[in-house]
């Protein structure tokens, strides 16, 4: 497919859509911004995409819990149409607050049955919003399509709700937390939130369906990175290939 | 009605629960053991019990790590548990009430008449009553918003009607005494002001009405008038005719620099910044609300100065904030607080989480600041906050209206809150501020904001509206009294759209809701600028249209209850005219000479960089996000390790362009107690240092003015503040640095019935630069073994207001000066060097001199430094009396230390050739900072891990 189109779904308290919209035009797609309520007055369709993007922000104030408010907004009402675009063998990301909204709206869930929830994000142990740079380490034999040729990263967090809690092995695991040297038992601050078995992101078993709390979006230029004063310059920023791999997985088929 | 409680389940911790704990220690009350937090809702509606099963677990309680109870009142909870539940006042709203309605009908569940929300909070362990009450009045409650619950409350807000009569108040039969009781604690006029509106109305043949009152009180206030600073001012033989246009506005006219586009006219002062398009910058001060309720009189602080940025030109999108406090120091002792004051460690916590809340929701980066501590600021804490947008050059001037245009109030719904918080603002707190203030305070709600500003910026692109305006401090009264100056307006106040019943016409006028913005439209557009804010769930509605007669008419259901003519309203004002007294001071200065053992400098360096003012910040920014939007460059935290402290925050603040912003500050209180000229000079050439210091240079920067003093009417506080304001004008137009917007807040002084304390005359400056590359950023942490470190510019004998002489508890009188056509100099070279990439890192010397800025230099890079202090360029001082003290911690102005790497260092001399420079040292592998005194011999030598340890442990929460 030459032309690839990605819908970034904006709702009330998104904050990451344009910096999200920047990075998936730089990979070569098309990108539409596109609001919740023009989605639900079907102003915009969702299968005219082939990536679907929840980005990072505060939809509705992360009041009650993180991400909870739109999660439910989207099963309850567009539930359908997204079952449809996974379905369609679509590719789906949710970054930070995306995240949060994935897995609680049970898109990207441990056991697909909504009512057999295991799986959430909770607040940080630290009890605190905390934004700062972490060592990410891609899992080998991971199928996610999104950190395809990946093996490490440095990206920024910035949550208070990023701690991945859910019964052990239950999960596709994509990225992990880690140190400079790859080592994912590094404890905190490497892991900044406390998530069990140091998850960063994970994904669906087909690998299409990919969630992280770190930002790919906010290291795109080398400019972004917190020491690129100090450091031999690099020409993309480590997030890039994240939208990279997507928009080049849309072509091929 | 159901009572809702939500949980942690209780095998799992409980992170707010163990925040609480510790917060509970930290007031020095030990014997509690474990502390846990519950969220209620309380839900007002016909609801089934299948419905409120399905609201409770799909929307209130998380099913993995959350549990729920539904019971009629607060109950006792497990064994020795204390508990206590505390709910909002009636008409304080929490947002998160309107979240759980949308949530609730998401459901399909639309029986749901009102939510309402409270926190449970359970603590184990011994304690006493007093402890207990202890607890619950220092951490738990604030009276101001909330209250203990005691029994079972109902949700919603008793409906209450509201019965119009038009008030209007006699003022022709009041002689002066009563004239002064009726301005008293409600408009806060002075007595001339107040016989001029005696008078106009009197020529007119009428009473005033309540509204009208308020509306010229509003106008009036030191908050919005700034009559201090247009006052006609005696000092001595000197009359100064306006201090505002012949200072601060007198250096941007006099250096009339085409790219200044909009200055002291809009709610932002405008520069270009690549020729397509324009930044804008404000910062604003919410003092008093902030000392009285920290959290939202903080998040209200930060939310009213992102609109300004929203209100100018045609609007513009805020990137970018900064946030100076000004506290009493953490550690103040308990006892000693004045009554009804919070303790400095509250106001902290509550004023860095009302800023962070808020700023992190809307997505704008909280990329510069300051924190600053001092006893005088205990009972009046000061909280700026500042925005940068972005716009298209343009949009970039004020929109003009057109008679028959309506007037459009967008975004929130309005309340009592803050009414009168103006006028509140232009009087001095005392111990009754409290109670008089509770309806000022209100707890923001971002989303609405945010969702304000993502509309109104596609409006903009569309071109529905003529023109835009914030509503802030005054309300409609300011808002749409200012925007109509030129025309006329008519509103029907019973159009505004209400949060509750009851409000009368005249609270809905002067009402100081947040989130709401006016705009003028004209009728071809505003239908489809109405359908497009509906779309996105934003209220907008048409409460008035302008009129060609220059007159402020305002109706309620019919009745016209207020007809002022504009050009009273504006330009009645009487000038005020006021006496101010400068007097040196003179303070004791420490004596040396006797001192038979030599200064403990490692000891010193330790304490200095422990102090609270220098100490690190990172536990306040690490909470800030300051990479949203994708556009910073260099951050506040820098370094190999990214926690060392950066100079001047960088962004880029359009995504595929390289054209950078540059933004800093400068703001040193201490040295007012000597001189406020100087602190003033100090103040721009530290944030013009800070520019300079991260690869800037001098030729597009433009500052603003931050003027926080005590009560204006006494001579000596406005001696100073003519002080400073003077210095303001010499330093900037030397600078060539022009002025484009400023604030001022006066009266921040607390009344202690014969006694009045009044804080440091406070003045921040804030610089916005434009940098052509951010490929040319520099940061301050040492890059390589090996590299020359050089210090550039001189240092003298000034000490005075140093933290070397604090910390041994003095002040003393020799205050640090500014040369700015040396300065000018100084820093064009430097900057030079910087755009032809010599240099490797650069760092400001300010607070604590040489020896803080080498310090921070090696363990932000994580290298270790020797320097030589004799081959320091010195000023004035006396070689015969010189002393490694006095070099290593003066805080001489206009200095940098940088770090060269060999090769370069012949260049680099060349260009710096003309203005003191020399290299006093060397980047080293080791990981200490070694200092070779003016003998020659080895002063200090102290490792990086325990300077850095210094540095980070005050702040570490």
């Amino acid at each position: 497919m030459a032309n690839v189109k990605t819908l970034i779904l904006h709702a009330p308290g998104t904050n990451c859509d344009m910096e999200t919209a920047f990075a998936f035009e730089q990979a070569g797609s098309q990108v539409d911004i596109a609001h919740v309520y023009e989605l639900l007055r079907r102003q915009k369709i969702l299968s005219d995409y082939q990536i679907m993007v929840i980005p990072g922000g505060f939809t509705y104030g992360d009041d009650i819990s993180a991400g909870k408010i739109l999660a439910n907004e989207l099963r309850l009402k567009l539930g359908e149409e997204i079952q449809q675009f996974v379905d369609d063998g679509r590719l789906i990301l949710g970054i930070c607050n995306g995240f949060q909204v994935l897995v609680k709206a049970g898109i990207l869930a441990a056991v697909t049955a909504e009512t057999n929830h295991t799986l959430t994000l909770a607040s940080n142990d630290s009890g605190r919003f905390e934004c700062r740079w972490v060592y990410l380490r891609v899992h080998e034999t991971s199928p996610c399509i999104f950190t395809r040729g990946i093996g490490s990263m440095y990206l920024p967090v910035a949550h208070g709700e990023g701690k991945v809690v859910a019964a052990p092995g239950t999960l596709n695991i994509a990225l992990y937390y880690a140190d400079e040297t790859g080592n994912i038992n590094a404890g905190y601050p490497y892991n900044p939130n406390g998530s069990i078995e140091n998850i960063a992101g994970i994904c669906d078993a087909s690998g299409r369906i990919f969630a992280l709390m770190p930002h790919p979006e906010r290291f795109i230029r080398w400019t972004q990175h917190p020491q690129w004063t100090r450091e031999p310059r690099k020409e993309y920023g480590d997030g890039f290939h994240i939208f990279s791999n997507a928009v080049n997985w849309v072509k091929t088929i | 009605m159901f009572r809702i409680a939500v949980s942690v389940k209780n095998e799992l911790p409980d992170p707010r629960g163990a925040g609480l704990l510790k917060d509970i220690r930290d007031l020095g009350i030990t014997t509690i053991e474990r502390a846990r937090v519950s969220d209620i809702y309380l839900l007002e509606g016909i609801i089934s019990q299948g419905e409120i099963d399905r609201i409770c677990k799909e929307l209130l309680a998380d099913p993995v790590v959350q549990e729920y109870s539904i019971a009629d009142a607060p109950p006792p909870h497990g064994e020795h548990a204390h508990i206590i539940e505390v709910a909002y006042n009636p008409g304080v709203m929490d947002p998160v009430e309107e979240s759980v309605m949308k949530g609730i009908r998401d459901l399909g569940i639309t029986t749901v008449d009102s939510v309402k929300t409270a926190k449970r909070y359970f603590l184990w362990g011994e304690l006493s009553e007093q402890a207990f009450q202890t607890v619950s009045d220092k951490l738990l409650v604030n009276t101001v918003i909330q209250h203990i619950v005691t029994k079972s409350e109902a949700a919603s807000l008793p409906s209450t009607l509201y019965d119009f009569s038009l008030e209007s108040i006699d003022l022709q039969s009041l002689d002066d005494e009563a004239l002064i009781e009726l301005s008293k604690n409600r408009l806060w006029l002075n007595l001339s002001e107040m016989k001029r509106i005696q008078g106009y109305f009197s020529q007119l043949g009428r009473d005033p009405t309540d509204i009208e009152l308020e509306t010229l009180a509003q106008t009036w206030s030191e908050h919005c008038g700034h009559k201090t600073f247009k006052s006609k001012i005696k000092l001595g033989q000197l009359v100064i005719d306006n201090l505002l246009k012949s200072t601060i506005m007198r250096v941007t006219e006099e250096l009339d620099k085409p790219w200044c586009l909009s200055v002291f006219r809009d709610n932002a002062g405008v520069i270009d910044l690549d020729g397509h398009y324009a930044i804008c910058f404000k910062v604003e001060t919410h003092n008093h609300p902030s000392a009285v309720e920290p959290y939202g009189g903080a998040a209200t602080g930060i939310g009213g100065v992102i609109r300004d940025p929203l209100g100018t030109g045609l609007g513009a999108k805020p990137i970018l904030n900064t946030d100076v406090f000004c506290f009493g120091p953490p550690d103040f002792p308990y006892q000693s607080l004045p009554p009804g004051v919070l303790h400095p460690r509250r106001i902290f916590k509550g004023v860095r989480a009302g800023v962070a809340d808020y700023a992190n929701r809307l997505g704008i980066p909280t990329l510069n600041g300051a924190i600053l501590f001092d006893e005088r600021y205990v009972a009046n804490p000061l909280v700026f906050c500042g925005t940068i947008g972005l716009l298209p050059k343009s949009m970039s001037q004020q929109g003009q209206q057109q008679p028959g245009d309506l007037v459009v109030l967008a975004g929130g719904n309005t309340g009592r809150d803050g009414i009168h918080g103006v006028t509140f603002a232009s009087g001095e707190l005392t111990a009754d501020s409290e109670a008089i203030s509770s309806s000022s305070v209100q707890i923001g709600n971002p989303i609405i904001e945010k969702k304000l500003i993502d509309v109104l910026l596609k409006a903009r692109d569309r071109g529905l509206y003529r023109r835009v305006t914030d509503c802030g401090g005054g309300g409609l009264s300011s808002a749409v009294g200012e925007m109509a100056e030129d025309t006329g307006v008519r509103v029907y106040l019973e159009r505004v759209p209400l949060k509750y019943s009851g409000l009368s016409y005249s609270e809905i006028w002067i009402s100081e809701s947040q989130e709401r913005m006016v705009l003028a439209a004209p009728p071809s557009t505003v239908n489809q600028l109405i359908d497009l804010c509906t779309s996105e769930d934003v209220t907008a509605t048409v409460i008035g249209e302008f009129t060609n007669d220059r007159r402020l008419q305002l109706f309620y259901n019919g009745n016209l209850v207020g007809d002022l003519e504009m050009d009273f309203l504006h330009h009645g004002l009487p000038q005020l005219e006021r006496e101010a007294l400068w007097e040196p001071s003179q303070h004791a200065e420490p004596d040396f000479s006797d001192n038979s053992d030599p200064p403990d400098l490692h000891k010193d360096l330790l304490r200095i960089l422990s102090s609270w003012n220098v100490c690190s910040k990172e536990w306040v920014i690490r909470q800030y996000d300051h990479e949203v939007q994708g556009g910073s460059v260099l951050k506040p935290l820098v370094g190999a390790n990214n926690d060392g402290p950066g100079d001047a925050a960088i962004i880029q603040p359009i995504l595929d362009s390289d054209i950078g912003i540059i933004v800093s500050n400068g703001i040193n209180p201490k040295y007012g107690d000597i001189d406020p000229y100087w602190m003033a000079a100090s103040a721009i050439d530290e944030a013009l240092r800070q520019v300079i210091a991260v690869g800037g240079n001098l030729n597009k920067v433009a500052l603003l003015d931050n003027f926080c003093w005590g009560n204006p009417e006494k001579p000596d506080r406005l001696g100073s503040l003519v002080r400073a304001a003077q210095a303001c004008y010499d330093i900037a137009l030397l600078y060539e640095t022009p002025f484009i917007s400023g604030k001022d807040s006066f009266y921040n002084e607390y009344e202690t019935g014969e006694d009045s304390v009044c804080i440091p005359p406070t003045l921040l400056i804030s610089a916005v630069a434009v940098m052509e590359h951010v490929e040319q950023a520099i940061s301050m942490d040492c890059k390589q073994k090996g590299d020359l470190i050089y210090i550039i510019g001189t240092t003298y004998d000034e000490l005075g207001g140093s933290h070397y002489y604090g910390i041994h508890g003095f002040i003393g009188n020799s205050v640090p000066r500014v040369d700015p056509k040396k300065g000018k100099r100084l820093m064009d070279a430097l900057s030079a060097a910087t755009a032809k990439s010599l240099v490797r890192a650069c760092h400001d010397l300010s607070e604590g001199g040489l020896g803080v800025a080498a310090a921070e230099m090696s363990f932000a890079g994580e290298l270790g430094m020797v320097i030589q202090l004799r081959k320091v360029p010195l000023g004035n001082l006396n070689s015969g009396n010189t002393r490694d003290d006095i070099v290593l911690f003066s805080e001489s102005n206009t200095r940098f230390l940088v770090e060269i790497a060999p090769e370069d260092t012949h260049q680099f001399e060349e260009i710096m050739a003309g203005v003191d420079c020399a290299a006093i040292g060397e980047v080293i592998d080791a990981k200490k900072l070694e200092v070779f005194g003016l003998s020659g011999e080895s002063i200090l030598s102290a490792t990086l891990s325990e300077l850095k340890e210094a540095w980070q442990k005050p702040l570490r929460w």
